[in-house]
């Protein structure tokens, strides 16, 4: 072992005044935070509010936060046991007292627990876990805290080799997600969350057309689901047509609609740009409700019909002169098969997107996209024109964006104005910018991560976009640039293995 | 006539209100250059807090109404701008040099957040109030549309007049505002010269939570009720509000604020209610397009 690192793992001497000053102010902080919004809650009564007191959880969160803050300083300066010590006994009590809880519901144990909210103590034990096994693994390993430059290294690392692996791992994933309604595991449960996590994966890659390449951001992506799925759902109704006529028209219609709103508004730079979108996201929401004889308005529409197997409908009893599904196969009819289909379509969608975007990126159109992304006035200079550059991405975005809003139509059989809020956009945004913005693969990951774990905590209905809120900010702050963000530059002078590629770097 | 009277005074007291909440958004964007998007979830915030200092006044008696809207608007704006501080702390510090989508998607993720954390800890039906201050002046009683300018009205805008002209003084007269004037022109100049950046910011984001706050005091005085949603469109509108006046200037934050609530005002009154919201967007992009820097801002030159 070299003197450097031997000096590294030595512990600092304790500063304990700071200490306390430290975790103090944090204590009082959150003292600060909690007192107005914890410790008093209105209640509603007859005539009106009622003030109902918690200041037992307020003084418990602060203390909870300085011993946290404190734990983290001694980390810091390398004091190991203590902490490992500390924060282990106290994980420990929090689990015996969280399982005797479970065992014994209403016993002797629970009234021990600390706060009130069950998920509260359970994250309390957690996070104490989390901070004695680092403490603990510090120790063993006799390593010193990486800086925040070292672990966006490693994960520029990690990224850039998950980009490498894509090759072998893409048709892995794939491979996985054709197989996955027929594995054992595969109920109905399972395959909705899988239909739902492909679509947003599939909207993540058509945004990311937007963003990830163009650079052009758009807060206001849910607009074009919208008028996809409204297309679709009026187009079916008024006029009698299937989902697979009806699906490029709905595309048709969200370009159109994208080129719309493109227009005037794509000159702006980002954060402007953004806010317009948004802008516009909502004013469509404002139309699809006000507007009644058009749109049924909050009553949404009902009765979108379903799609169909070229032709062939997925219901027990077909109707007269119709075959079904299961009749034409020669199969004992199951409510799954539907899903299953339901499943296949929207991979294929998003199958398509990914093609089109792999595709496009090897075309001018897709290459300007890139350029303009990375440096505006240098492309106006060699003669581009940005705004139909720009216009060109925006309105294919939309079309996908349209394209999966038909499907999202089909799929619920029923649309209103309440599914094309704002916090779809940002979803939406968020997958793409999480995963690491122009990264495919990023964005199935972001998408797997951010819609598939919560639904399968759907029992956890309150806490759900509370976490969700919560880890955007801490996966942004841990990685600034995204989860697998590493950009590999689409055309190399010097291709990768070639003798020259050494001296480019 | 009258009615036309009625619908300005309505529209600036919805204007003045606005106008508190974009000072925030302008202030932050001047300095650090990106919209802090959950803005209107410490509007949202400061309201909360007023309804429950309310409550509790109202606990202990305290019912001579100038003492106890004083009480509550220095109570919220105070246990406010912690979440003011808090907010930029956790969730923009660490990424002062990333990219700025990054800090715009910790900004929206830090709105969901607040949102639910105070439906999770509030309920999420709305919260009404008894009204404060109720009664008015009445003007032209004789004719058939009596013009009334409430008390509410009046201290809404004597109020926001007072802490603009307050807000004017601290940026224009002393060593902060002097600090924050330097940061907007340039972070990394400011920082060379002495000026400690990260406190400046911290105080930035501090008054302009404090500024929602008292503007989610008024809110919650004007309508009667709320609830954990309340942030959104505010926000978004007051956010509106800034670019249309200018982003980045002060006196524009609040002439954009007038023009926002004199739109949604007049529109509500003389056109549809419903698509009171699409007028207000439609002024911003048409304001955009025409004039990008705003009505007050200065040309943003782009250099290579």
């Amino acid at each position: 072992m070299s003197e450097s690192t031997r000096d590294a793992m030595r512990a600092r001497p304790l500063d304990v005044p700071a200490l306390l000053k430290e975790a103090g102010m944090v204590a009082l902080v959150v003292f600060g935070l909690a007192f107005g919004l914890v410790g008093f809650k209105t209640e509603d009564v007859p005539g009106g509010l009622e003030i109902v007191t918690r200041f037992g959880q307020v003084v418990l969160a602060a203390v909870v936060a300085f011993a946290g803050r404190a734990g983290f300083v001694l980390l810091r300066e390398r004091h190991y046991l203590p902490v490992m010590v500390g924060a282990g006994l106290f994980a420990a009590i929090m689990l015996v007292l969280l399982v005797g809880a479970i065992v014994d519901p209403g016993g002797k144990l629970e009234g021990f627990l600390p706060f009130d909210s069950v998920v509260v103590n359970w994250l309390m034990a957690l996070m104490a876990l989390i901070l004695g096994a680092r403490a603990a693994w510090s120790m063993a390993h006799a390593a010193a805290d990486e800086g925040v430059e070292d672990r966006d290294a490693a994960m520029d690392h990690v990224g850039a080799a998950v980009q490498r692996a894509a090759k072998y791992l893409a048709p892995v994933l794939l491979g996985l997600a054709v197989v996955l309604p027929f594995l054992p595991l595969a109920d109905r449960r399972l395959l909705d969350i899988a239909i739902l996590v492909v679509t947003y994966i599939m909207l993540g890659w058509g945004l990311n057309i937007v963003v990830g390449l163009a650079g052009l951001l758009d807060l206001g992506y849910v607009a074009f689901y919208a008028v996809g799925a409204y297309s679709y759902a009026l187009l079916a109704l008024h006029f009698d047509l299937g989902f697979w006529i009806c699906l490029p028209f709905a595309g048709i219609m969200a370009a159109f609609a994208g080129i719309l709103l493109g227009f005037p508004v794509l000159r702006l730079r980002g954060d402007y740009l953004a806010i317009v979108t948004l802008g516009f996201g909502e004013m469509i929401r404002v139309i699809l409700l006000n507007w009644y004889k058009f749109t049924k308005g909050p009553d949404g529409i009902s009765g979108i019909p379903r799609p169909t197997f070229f032709g062939l409908e997925f219901t027990r009893r077909p109707a007269e002169g119709a075959q079904s599904f299961h009749e034409f196969f020669g199969l004992t009819y199951s409510p799954l098969d539907r899903i299953i289909f339901l499943y296949y379509l929207i991979l294929a969608l998003a199958l398509v997107t990914n093609l089109f975007t792999l595709r496009i990126r090897r075309l001018p159109v897709g290459r300007a996209w890139e350029a303009l992304r990375e440096d505006e006035v240098a492309c106006r200079s060699i003669g581009m024109n940005p705004r139909n550059t720009k216009l060109t991405a925006f309105s294919i975005g939309a079309m996908f964006g349209g394209f999966g809003g038909s499907f999202f139509a089909t799929r619920q059989g029923f649309i209103s104005p309440e599914s094309f809020t704002f916090i779809e956009s940002a979803i939406i945004l968020a997958i793409v910018v999480l995963g690491g913005m122009g990264s495919q693969i990023g964005v199935v990951f972001a998408a797997i991560l951010l819609i598939g774990l919560p639904e399968f905590f759907r029992e956890l209905q309150q806490y759900r976009m509370l976490a969700f809120g919560a880890a955007m900010v801490m996966i942004m702050v841990w990685r600034p640039r995204g989860l697998l963000a590493h950009r590999e530059p689409t055309i190399r002078l010097h291709p990768r293995g070639s003798p020259n590629e050494e001296r480019r770097s | 006539m009258e009615y036309f009277i009625q619908q300005l005074i309505n529209g600036l007291t919805l204007g003045m209100i606005y106008g508190l909440i974009a000072i925030g958004y302008t202030m932050v964007y001047g300095i650090i250059g990106m919209i802090n998007f959950a803005h209107g979830e410490i509007f949202m915030i400061g309201a909360f807090v007023s309804i429950i200092t309310f409550l509790l006044l109202g606990v202990f008696g305290i019912g001579w109404v100038p003492l106890a809207v004083l009480i509550v608007m220095i109570t919220t704006m105070l246990l406010t701008s912690v979440y003011g501080w808090a907010l930029e702390r956790v969730a923009y510090r660490p990424l002062r040099h990333s990219p700025r989508l990054a800090a715009l998607i910790t900004a929206i993720g830090m709105s969901i957040f607040f949102q639910n954390y105070v439906q999770l800890l509030q309920g999420a039906r709305v919260k009404p109030l008894q009204p404060v201050i109720s009664g008015g002046f009445r003007f032209r009683e004789e004719a058939d549309f009596v013009i009334t300018l409430s008390y509410l009205q009046v201290l809404i805008i004597v109020l926001t007049l007072v802490l603009m002209v307050v807000f004017t003084l601290v940026i224009n007269k002393t060593a902060l505002g002097r600090a924050q004037r330097a940061c907007q022109q340039d972070l990394g100049m400011a920082a060379l010269i002495g000026i400690n950046v990260d406190r400046t910011i911290s105080i930035t984001f501090i008054m302009g939570a404090a500024m929602a706050a008292v503007a989610g005091l008024m809110f919650l005085m004007n309508y009667g009720v709320i609830d954990f949603y309340i942030g959104f469109l505010a926000g978004i509108k007051a956010f509106t509000a800034a670019v249309l006046g200018g982003i980045g200037s002060l006196p524009g934050a609040m002439l954009g604020g007038l023009l926002i609530g004199l739109i949604e005002g007049f529109w509500s009154a003389y056109f549809t209610v419903e698509y009171k919201d699409v007028a207000a967007f439609s002024i911003l992009v048409l304001v955009l397009i025409f004039r990008p820097t705003g009505l007050l801002g200065k040309p943003d030159i782009e250099k290579v």
